[in-house]
């Protein structure tokens, strides 16, 4: 994490920590986290439920509030008070949406698809027209990959699958022409099969639009499949672990933590899995009779 | 292309399931259209064996799960075919045939199931203790006190968990991974000879996760008893499996040895299922497709 | 972390979700929760005749009835179904007569309390803070006030002057329950996610709560709408009884008042008297809660005889 100028970076997370006051006491959701964002960049947010990945997700969102740090969008903090402030609130509101993990709970129920997608855009008043409102639609809805667009403009989240209606979150985060999307574990409630091809279609926005990514897992599968091209930062009881290009941090992992993730995934290669299932087997034994791991 | 059943020469089949036919009713009324959920599935399992059922959402996995054991909602029904066990004695049971008093015999005690997200369904208000107790006296009455004691903490103790400490806890005092392995321990109880997973990694942590295959793994080795496991993650089925078929549209489209279908595989839909696996291993085998 | 659900894959075809469910909007759910419970199309039934007969009926009774001297709590008969009142007139046209008011009093209060409780409840948990602990102590005052109490010591000052009075109080005094129900129903659905991704996309609060929140409520609101009728209808009947409410013109609250003070529980041929106000009242009361019982199926599937 080199100490470069707030210029060239979208969103910058600055030693932030959370903190939630339970029953049990003082719980450190996020610990001194810092994570930069650049324009049109990648990062893989990787860690396992309790990790404070989530939390800043949220954070880094403007949904949340942090109990210290900062949070900054093109060089200027969001969290100050203010008339200025509150005029960049607006822009950064704007520029950094959210893609949910649930696709059952994050579109209306009582909405159909064409309500959904123009009430941002007649708000914001990107459209002027129901007509206009329609091909705008109609477009976004090419972007995300469901065509024909007329099939899918009164049809109602019921109607649709998972994988579709992940499409269309995608499809409402886009209207706004957002700098930024994050996509707190958007695959990790689809199917195995059809979590490739949500991706690609983010990647293709990627290279397309300019749009920034910062997604969070606990899947390093996905990580490195989406974030070849960008950075990976691993979390672990709210503290980042390892940071750092994503091929190069799965390939040569560093920190412990992000060994044990690495040994953890399963393999869909048969063989593969049987060789690392013994080699686990042999090291635990040799562990357990204190002779050193061969 | 017929690996539902292995070369002669094999022992005989623990579980065989000929033009299984799975509906489901949309609604309350006759009118009402019915979906075919399992659409004339045929399969052997044999002893030791260990099947993976892996498809989408919606292929009819789960549902033939449920249907080998009779466990239907309401809404389904078996509507044709047949499916036959056979004991350790060697005796045959028709198991479409059994009545209700028969069936909660068989259940637990033949054959058992660990059902999808079930470690959040647990009684939150009755110890551990007491949902095993109830769980064997459910299924087998001619147990004491005393012994299903004993049997609890010895199944337990095989699922890497502490025996006093777990049958005196409540559900919410241990975590996900702790509940997957008191499931996986319960439906061991009666020592049944068959055993029916369903999604038994979802919704677990990766480290955790891990930790589950690795005890099935294990467990699968050491004891003695046939498998059969549901799973939308081909990864995991490549962990656990001997052989594999693949589900879609309530039909079996491809079955055999594990090896042959994740390096060879020959029917369209399973490769297309292989591809969409991501790996973080470089050194893993490309499936050949054709052009 | 949750359980994976539909697959839908662009380039695979997917078999279909077994499950068909139709649109969202309020009345098309209240109309499917009628056909799928028997009671519910039942009482809708009921309810609609009852309507009818109190609202058409009126044109084919008599407009004066005359008094009879000779009729006096005379005994029921096929033509007079209900026998005659303490002054010789037929009961069961008076009970025809007599819906028109209890019904729209009914309504109107009804209409009242639930628009004040929505519209408050859902602002009070929608923006938080200052506005709601406003909202939730005026709410927790009017709910410590009793009402007959309250309007037993207006009676004696002020005295009610019509029926749409009454309706007016009635409403007024009816929204404090519905409106905590409302507030814990908004702040639940605050908290979904489709909610929040408006929230991010800046929709704006008005346009957050009327289109993303309370259409989600809306078999709720209908449900406890109907709900608010029967205990207007309840409160008012009482009310009648203990002559608080305006005794102008004719109604069964009035009919059942008339029947107490005038002593006709006293005579064995008026049972027909008391007998038809109260029936009235109660066949109407059931057919509103087996429609409301209907709506909480709808609501709650664990209710429905699955």
């Amino acid at each position: 994490m080199a100490d470069e100028p707030s210029t060239g970076s979208a969103l910058e997370l600055d030693h932030i920590t959370q903190v939630f006051h339970t029953r049990r006491g003082e719980v450190r959701a996020v610990d001194d986290v810092s994570l930069r964002l650049g324009r049109g960049e990648v990062l893989c947010l990787v860690g396992q439920s309790g990790s404070g990945k989530s939390t800043t997700a949220k954070i880094a969102s403007g949904l949340l509030h942090p109990t210290a740090g900062d949070v900054r969008f093109d060089g200027y903090s969001i969290l100050s008070r203010g008339r200025e402030s509150k005029k960049r609130f607006k822009e950064f509101r704007r520029a950094v949406q959210y893609v949910h993990q649930d696709p059952y709970a994050s579109l209306n129920p009582t909405q159909d698809v064409f309500s959904i997608l123009s009430a941002p855009l007649r708000r914001h008043r990107l459209v002027s027209s129901r007509s206009e409102a329609k091909e705008r639609v109609a477009e976004l809805l090419s972007q995300v990959g469901l065509t024909p667009p007329e099939t899918f403009l009164p049809k109602f989240p019921h109607q649709m699958s998972g994988g579709q209606r992940q499409r269309i979150a995608v499809a409402r985060a886009l209207t706004v022409q957002p700098r930024l999307i994050i996509a707190d574990e958007a695959t990790s409630m689809l199917d195995v099969s059809i979590r490739i091809g949500l991706l690609s279609m983010l990647t293709e926005l990627r290279k397309n639009l300019g749009v920034g990514f910062l997604y969070i897992t606990h899947d390093l599968a996905m990580a490195k499949y989406f974030g070849r091209e960008g950075n990976i930062a691993v979390m672990h009881h709210g503290r980042i672990v390892e940071y750092g290009p994503t091929l190069e941090v799965i390939a040569n992992p560093q920190d412990d933590y992000t060994k044990a993730l690495l040994e953890a995934v399963p393999e869909p290669d048969p063989d593969l899995a049987r060789r690392k299932r013994e080699a686990r087997l042999a090291a635990r034994a040799a562990q357990q009779s204190g002779v050193p791991a061969a | 292309m017929d690996d539902r059943k292995q070369p002669s020469g094999a022992p005989e089949p623990v579980l065989s399931v000929r033009d299984l036919v799975v509906e489901y009713r949309t609604g309350q009324r006759p009118s009402d259209p019915v979906h075919r959920a399992v659409d004339g599935v045929s399969f052997d399992l044999y002893p030791g064996e260990s099947i993976a059922l892996i498809g989408e959402s919606g292929c009819g996995k789960t549902t033939l799960g449920l249907a080998l054991l009779r466990l239907l909602p309401r809404l389904g029904r078996i509507a044709s075919g047949s499916i036959t066990y056979r004991k350790r004695d060697g005796s045959t049971v028709d198991v479409l045939a059994l009545n209700e008093s028969r069936l909660r015999q068989f259940r637990w005690s033949e054959a058992a199931m660990v059902f999808q997200g079930a470690m959040n369904s647990f009684n939150p208000v009755l110890r551990i203790w007491d949902q095993m107790l109830d769980t064997i006296r459910a299924h087998d009455r001619s147990m004491s006190k005393k012994e299903a004691w004993e049997r609890s903490a010895e199944v337990l103790r095989e699922v890497e968990l502490e025996p006093e400490r777990v049958l005196k806890s409540y559900p919410h005092e241990l975590s996900g991974g702790m509940r997957q392995r008191v499931l996986i321990a319960m439906s061991m109880l009666l020592r049944p000879q068959m055993l029916i997973l369903d999604e038994p990694t979802t919704a677990l942590d990766i480290l955790t996760q891990r930790a589950i295959v690795d005890l099935i793994h294990d467990l699968h080795d050491r004891l003695d008893f046939a498998m059969i496991f549901v799973s939308h993650d081909l990864a995991v089925a490549a962990e656990l499996a001997t052989r594999v078929a693949t589900m879609y549209d309530g039909k079996i489209v491809e079955m055999g040895d594990v090896r042959d279908i994740f390096y060879r595989p020959q029917h369209e839909y399973t490769r297309s299922l292989i591809n969409a696996v991501p790996t973080v291993t470089e050194d893993r085998k490309e499936v050949p497709s054709h052009g | 972390m949750a359980s994976i659900v539909d697959a839908g894959s662009t380039n695979l075809q997917a078999p279909p979700p077994p499950e068909q469910g139709k649109e969202a909007g309020a009345f098309r759910l209240a109309l499917r929760a009628l056909m799928r419970s028997r009671t519910g199309f039942v009482g809708f039934l009921v309810f609609t005749g009852i309507v009818l007969v109190c609202f058409i009926g009126p044109f084919f009774t008599p407009d004066n009835l005359p008094s009879d001297t000779s009729k006096i709590y005379g005994p029921a008969s096929w033509s007079h179904p209900f026998g005659f009142d303490s002054e010789g007139r037929d009961v069961f046209v008076q009970v025809v007569d007599g819906g028109r008011t209890v019904i729209l009093v009914g309504f109107l209060a009804a209409a009242i309390s639930t628009t004040i409780a929505v519209v408050f409840g859902a602002l009070a948990a929608y923006l938080g803070g200052r506005v709601d602990s406003i909202i939730v102590t005026a709410t927790d005052i009017v709910l410590t006030v009793p009402s007959i109490v309250l309007l037993a010591v207006l009676a004696a000052f002020y005295r009610v002057g019509s029926a749409w009075a009454l309706a007016v109080i009635l409403g007024v005094l009816g929204w404090p329950g519905l409106l905590r129900a409302v507030r814990a129903q908004v702040f639940s659905l605050k908290e979904r996610e489709y909610v929040e991704a408006a929230r991010l996309l800046d929709l704006g609060t008005p346009r957050i709560v009327l289109r993303e929140i309370l259409p989600n409520m809306s078999s709720f609101i209908l449900m406890n709408f109907v709900i608010g009728m029967t205990n207007a209808i309840y409160a008012m009947a009482g009310l009648y009884l203990l002559g608080l409410a305006p005794m102008e013109g004719s109604n069964w609250g009035i009919m059942i008042n008339f029947a107490w003070t005038r002593g006709a529980i006293f005579f064995e041929g008026s049972l027909g008297y008391i007998l038809g106000p109260v029936l009235a009242i109660c066949i109407l009361q059931l057919s509103l809660v087996t429609m409301a019982r209907s709506f909480e199926e709808i609501l709650n599937p664990r209710l429905r005889n699955n």
